[in-house]
């Protein structure tokens, strides 16, 4: 029963991650980023769960629950820690205009199937197949980290970029060794606390967070 | 002798923890060396347990002290007390509750680069690197001026980011190992030759991760973080950084190295860190001949030391042990460098080089050291870089990797030439002459401005060091052979 619908749950997850990266590079709002990123959390911890499932390995399961606290709703939370009303204000003022940056997402996931499928072989497993999705938030993520000007933004995009390497993770190898799973999740989470801090030491300081402020510093 | 192992890593926690308990006492400043003695003698006790012949672990093989780690934890450990030893804060500055965390992320800092070195696992090698940079985010930000914090968020993101990209390498090269009977990624098990790695996965998930840790040593194209973070940092903490944070990366590619070469040859990292090297020179030369900054000129001078650094190691065994003594002799004499630069910013109140002049004339007490130290960190001889550049020359020619050599070897007279200038700027001359005449411009300063025993013994150290063959050169070519190197 549970064979039959594996493929299709590995698709639909990693399609919706997928699906949540490339939305994140054409809405503008930082409030749309912040719950598509809770979105991709959730999609995450279900692609972990599922394969959990699938390999009968109860410790997978754990490491669901953390991914879903941690990204899904640790995270987001500490992003949007702001009131909703001046949040929903914050628009992001990108150096891509939206249509250059869908075609961008477009050809990143075309490579990233490429590179894949060249260097590796996709193999014959439904993980094997979906592995370039990981690969291609990875880029995605660069993009976003590049293409943004606004501190928190960038951030999205340091999230995306390490929720793609997690991807990468439990597609090709099924997840590593839970200690390491424990110690990548409270580094993620702190390196996001300390980035959250001096972004509100820059808006004390610049009475601004576009990252394009900073440029006293250079030969 | 498995519990040395855990001094390292619960001694700073707890040094750490009674920082931020002393309250508005005067005796939290010795935190940070209190910190880097723990490390250092442990790491003293580790290597005297390897060269008689035994290999410590524990943790359940957690963690690991051959001699390669051995050598590295003490090198992390003497250079850290340097650092803090030399940048002694003043009893009064060291009762605010600024000074708490400070002392308190120094030893967490300490904590976080033993762990990198002793950790078997090189997902848990991993981790600890990006504790690194977790701890000294807030180092680098410490003085939270505009500029400081630039430094900090592009070190933070740039660092984060590259260390993210050698995961997504520590990653691969698990999925390769998940292909044999035992997924792991226990180094000393992956460094077996016998495992059947799958070649691509294990050369992709290489590059990244020597890509991702490159970034963490400072390597161009990935170093702009650098000299931002170097320059902006409170002295003892680019001490610090500069000193043993670049090399504990480094040592991260040595591990990476072995694995590789093992499965793929040498020639595929051969390549890529030749490259990264010599654009590490071209960078550091290019950017020193004009330098106006003084704390950024040692920002350089750590990419051009870290890229003759990755030359040697893209060699291969034959350099190795003069990149090993390399990683000493760099470390303490930047630290002291660093150190200093400290002190004469604090005396003098500017970074600028031209606005230091006749340092020599007017405070000898500062410029005599920092005199010594320019010498050593451009290679004069009895200093052991010297004798490391030189190995790692003699090395690449024998190795057939003349071109590479040679080519270093032109950057480096361009930089040597380059520092020689900036010095000789910064301490040689007459005084300018102040309109009216004020009487203390002509009494010279002979204040240290601070402890002189942790210089004195940073030089002295890496003055004679490389004349000491036993037991030296015995832990230097036993960590060579830990590598895979025969030599």
């Amino acid at each position: 029963m549970f064979e039959t619908f594996f493929p299709q749950l590995i698709g639909l997850c990693t399609g919706a991650l997928l699906l949540t990266s490339a939305l994140m590079v054409w809405r503008h709002s930082l409030l749309a980023s912040i719950r598509l990123l809770a979105l991709q959390g959730v999609a995450l911890a279900a692609l972990v769960a599922v394969i959990g499932i699938a390999e009968g390995e109860s410790e997978l399961g754990l490491v669901s629950l953390l991914i879903l606290s941690v990204k899904g709703i640790g995270l987001p939370w500490v992003l949007a820690y702001q009131s909703k009303a001046s949040i929903k204000q914050i628009q992001e003022s990108t150096r891509l205009n939206p249509t250059a940056a869908l075609l961008a997402v477009t050809l990143l996931s075309i490579l990233s199937y490429v590179v894949v499928s060249r260097v590796f072989g996709l193999g014959d497993s439904s993980t094997g197949h979906a592995a370039p999705i990981g690969l291609a938030m990875v880029l995605i993520g660069f993009l976003l980290l590049i293409s943004r000007r606004r501190a928190r933004s960038q951030l999205i995009g340091f999230l995306v970029l390490d929720n793609g390497i997690a991807t990468t993770t439990f597609l090709t190898s099924g997840g590593v060794p839970i200690l390491l799973e424990f110690a990548v999740s409270l580094d993620v989470l702190l390196v996001v606390l300390i980035l959250h801090v001096f972004t509100g030491r820059m808006r004390t300081k610049f009475g601004g967070t576009a990252v394009d402020q900073l440029r006293e510093l250079h030969d | 002798m498995s519990f040395v192992l855990w001094i390292p890593l619960v001694g700073p926690l707890v040094f750490a923890a009674l920082s931020l308990l002393l309250r508005g006492s005067s005796l939290r400043r010795f935190v940070g060396v209190a910190a880097s003695s723990a490390v250092l003698v442990s790491g003293l006790f580790l290597i005297s347990a390897v060269l008689n012949g035994d290999i410590p672990e524990g943790g359940g093989g957690i963690l690991r002290a051959d001699a390669l780690s051995a050598y590295m934890l003490s090198v992390v450990g003497a250079v850290g007390l340097i650092s803090t030893w030399g940048g002694l804060s003043s009893a009064a500055s060291s009762r605010t509750k600024n000074a708490a965390g400070y002392e308190a992320l120094i030893a967490l800092f300490l904590a976080a680069m033993s762990l990198a070195v002793l950790a078997d696992s090189i997902g848990l090698m991993w981790a600890a690197v990006e504790a690194t940079t977790i701890a000294t985010a807030f180092l680098v930000g410490h003085h939270r001026t505009r500029r400081s914090l630039e430094a900090a968020w592009k070190y933070v993101i740039l660092g984060s980011v590259g260390v993210a990209i050698a995961l997504l390498g520590i990653v691969l090269i698990y999925a390769a190992s998940v292909g044999t009977d035992t997924p792991t990624l226990s180094w000393i098990l992956l460094s077996q030759s016998t495992r059947g790695l799958d070649p691509a996965l294990i050369t992709a998930g290489g590059a990244l991760a020597v890509l991702g840790f490159a970034t963490k040593s400072g390597l161009a194209p990935m170093h702009s973080w650098l000299p931002d973070a170097h320059s902006q940092a409170p002295a003892p903490v680019s001490g610090l950084m500069s000193g043993v944070l670049l090399s504990v990366a480094l040592y991260a590619i040595l591990r990476i190295q072995s694995i590789t070469n093992l499965v793929i040859g040498p020639e595929f990292l051969r390549t890529m860190l030749s490259i990264a090297g010599l654009l590490s020179l071209l960078v550091a030369a290019s950017l020193l001949i004009r330098q106006r900054d003084y704390k950024r000129m040692l920002a350089y001078s750590s990419i051009e030391h870290m890229g003759l650094m990755a030359i040697g190691v893209a060699i291969g065994p034959a350099a190795l042990p003069s990149v090993l003594l390399y990683i000493l002799g760099h470390g303490l004499i930047k630290a002291t460098l660093f150190v200093l630069s400290g002190r004469i910013l604090k005396i003098e109140g500017t970074p600028v080089i031209a606005d230091v002049r006749a340092l020599l004339v007017r405070r000898p007490g500062l410029a005599i050291p920092w005199l010594i130290a320019m010498a050593a960190i451009v290679g004069f001889p009895p200093f052991s870089i010297f004798f490391s550049e030189v190995g790692i020359i003699m090395a690449g020619w024998s190795v057939g990797l003349g071109g590479v050599v040679g080519a270093a070897l032109v950057l480096l007279l361009v930089i040597f030439a380059a520092f020689t200038r900036l010095t000789v700027q910064m301490t040689i001359g007459a005084p300018a002459t102040t309109v009216p005449p004020s009487p203390q411009a002509f009494t010279p300063d002979y204040s240290t401005h601070g402890p002189i025993l942790p210089i004195i013994l940073a030089l002295a150290t890496t003055a004679t060091i490389a004349f000491v063959a036993e037991p030296v050169g015995t832990l230097l070519l036993q960590a060579t052979a830990v590598l895979g190197g025969t030599n």
